[in-house]
């Protein structure tokens, strides 16, 4: 906790809250950073197996097969969703099913099936993007400032 | 009878004629499946919404407790009941079924033994002849309320814990045969300032700790009165933290003799991290498990202590502390 959070406790609250955070069970952070890469690893490999597939079957390019690999990953992530595999899934890899983009299909589609008993409209229309909807916001906040950031390099920097 | 600021002793000593307890599948699982009069294989239980089966679970366990007390149900004359829910609607919703005065109460997860304390000082009193009280969870429908999407998959740490899918309501009366409800303290608000809402066991320890000592102190009776002291729903890290709190204020209790709700219902093994909570967790498994026990004679004296996260996830996002209560019942065996 920030010191200037702690600043407005009592110094009751303070020696009680060290107290309590010498009991707490810890995140097993290494523990987690190995099965997020390994999951998150083995994802990567299945998306990179159907963009192989794609351009060996069909006609892509490795230019334009990113768009059917990410939907064919995002369709996968919305089964096991809707089966109830994924969460658990992600109890045991944690930013490994996170990161990649069937973590992000993953929180748009179980909030359209957790508000589905309060209709289309308001109910999955209006909590799709509950949890994404930040990701969407600031994503293209982001990629708004880096362009800007680049054009004024280029007009100006002279690169 | 008032003793000290917050203890009621009660000369009646009220009747627990009889429970219902209602479980869902993961209950189901667990390890005091055999203690619930009914269980659920599925969490939506026919309905189309975890709402709706949330009120099924508090409808089911009222009619269970009546059924067993050979009573009709026209004779209940009050019913004091909460849950988690925005303004308690599976409740509500349930007394709407029942038909019978109804008071909502709101006490998070002590809203077991809120509801037992204040329905024996009722019937203590004369005020009624029978009382049902009761408390319920569900999984899905609390945590789509307080957290994500059931099925949104965010690593939980190893704090947190598991909302309990389960009803359990008790019948008290003046006569009868059953455990008695022999007083109750009631808590203060307490607030260390803890604000991780995916520790509620470490916030809520020093209001349980704080309610028994009060408690111990007001009725005048040393730790060992009791066979068992029950805590609600604090979990593997509030119960270790209480243990110590304990050591540090200098009450004697028994390590063996200080059980957790929370870490009873489920096996080792079950997903649930730190434990189980929920206002279905206490009541579930204080009038199933602990109760049935009391009856095989295995014990005499229980304290039980129901603790509450007083936080809504609205709090939590404004970075506001989690604030803490904890209500203690003690049910006794035999004697007028």
């Amino acid at each position: 906790m920030s010191n200037k959070k702690k600043k407005n406790l009592t110094p009751t609250q303070q020696q009680y809250q060290d107290f309590a955070n010498k009991r707490e069970v810890k995140r097993p952070v290494f523990k987690n950073c190995i099965k997020a890469f390994l999951v998150g690893g083995t994802i990567c490999a299945i998306g990179q197996g159907i963009s192989t597939f794609y351009m060996y079957f069909f006609d892509f390019t490795e230019q334009t097969v990113g768009n059917p690999t990410v939907a064919t990953l995002i369709f996968i992530t919305m089964l096991l969703t809707g089966f109830g595999v994924y969460d658990r899934m992600a109890q045991f890899a944690g930013a490994g099913t996170a990161v990649p983009v069937t973590g992000f299909g993953n929180a748009v589609i179980s909030a359209a099936i957790e508000h589905r008993t309060e209709g289309f409209v308001l109910g999955v229309g209006g909590n799709m993007f509950k949890l994404a909807g930040s990701v969407i916001l600031f994503g293209v906040f982001s990629a708004f400032i880096i362009a800007l950031v680049k054009t004024i390099l280029i007009e100006w920097g002279g690169l | 009878m008032l003793a000290g600021h917050r203890t009621w002793i009660f000369e009646q000593k009220p009747v627990i004629i009889s429970t219902g307890t209602v479980g869902g599948p993961f209950e189901a699982n667990g390890n005091i499946a055999n203690d619930f009069d009914i269980l659920h294989s599925d969490l939506w239980m026919q309905q189309d919404s975890f709402e709706k089966a949330h009120k099924l679970l508090m409808d089911e366990a009222c009619q269970k407790a009546i059924e067993k007390a050979g009573i009709q149900k026209e004779q209940v004359q009050f019913f004091l009941a909460g849950d988690l829910i925005n303004q308690i609607t599976p409740t509500s919703f349930a007394a709407k079924t029942l038909g019978t005065p109804y008071f909502g109460l709101f006490g998070a997860c002590s809203t077991s033994m809120e509801g037992l304390a204040l329905s024996a000082f009722l019937v203590n009193g004369n005020g009624a002849n029978y009382v049902l009280t009761g408390a319920s969870s569900h999984n899905a429908a609390v945590e789509k309320q307080f957290r994500y999407p059931t099925e949104y998959g965010g690593q939980k740490p190893p704090t947190s814990q598991w909302t309990v899918t389960g009803g359990g309501a008790a019948l008290l009366s003046n006569k009868g045969n059953g455990p008695r409800v022999t007083s109750a303290t009631i808590g203060k608000v307490i607030d260390m300032g803890m604000s991780d809402p995916f520790n509620m066991g470490g916030a809520m320890a020093p209001a349980a700790v704080d309610t028994i000592e009060a408690h111990l102190k007001e009725r005048g009776v040393d730790a060992s009165y009791y066979d068992l002291i029950i805590t609600g729903d604090l979990a593997h890290i509030g119960r270790e933290v209480s243990l110590d709190l304990f050591k540090k204020h200098e009450i004697n209790i028994d390590e063996d003799k200080f059980v957790d709700c929370g870490l009873t219902i489920y096996r080792e093994g079950q997903p649930v991290l730190a434990g189980a909570s929920g206002a279905g967790c206490s009541a579930v498994v204080t009038y199933g498990h602990f109760l049935n026990r009391m009856k095989k004679g295995e014990l005499n004296r229980i304290l039980v202590v129901a603790t509450g996260a007083l936080l809504s996830p609205l709090t939590s996002q404004q970075n506001q502390s989690i604030p803490c209560i904890a209500h203690a019942v003690s049910i006794e065996n035999g004697g007028v």
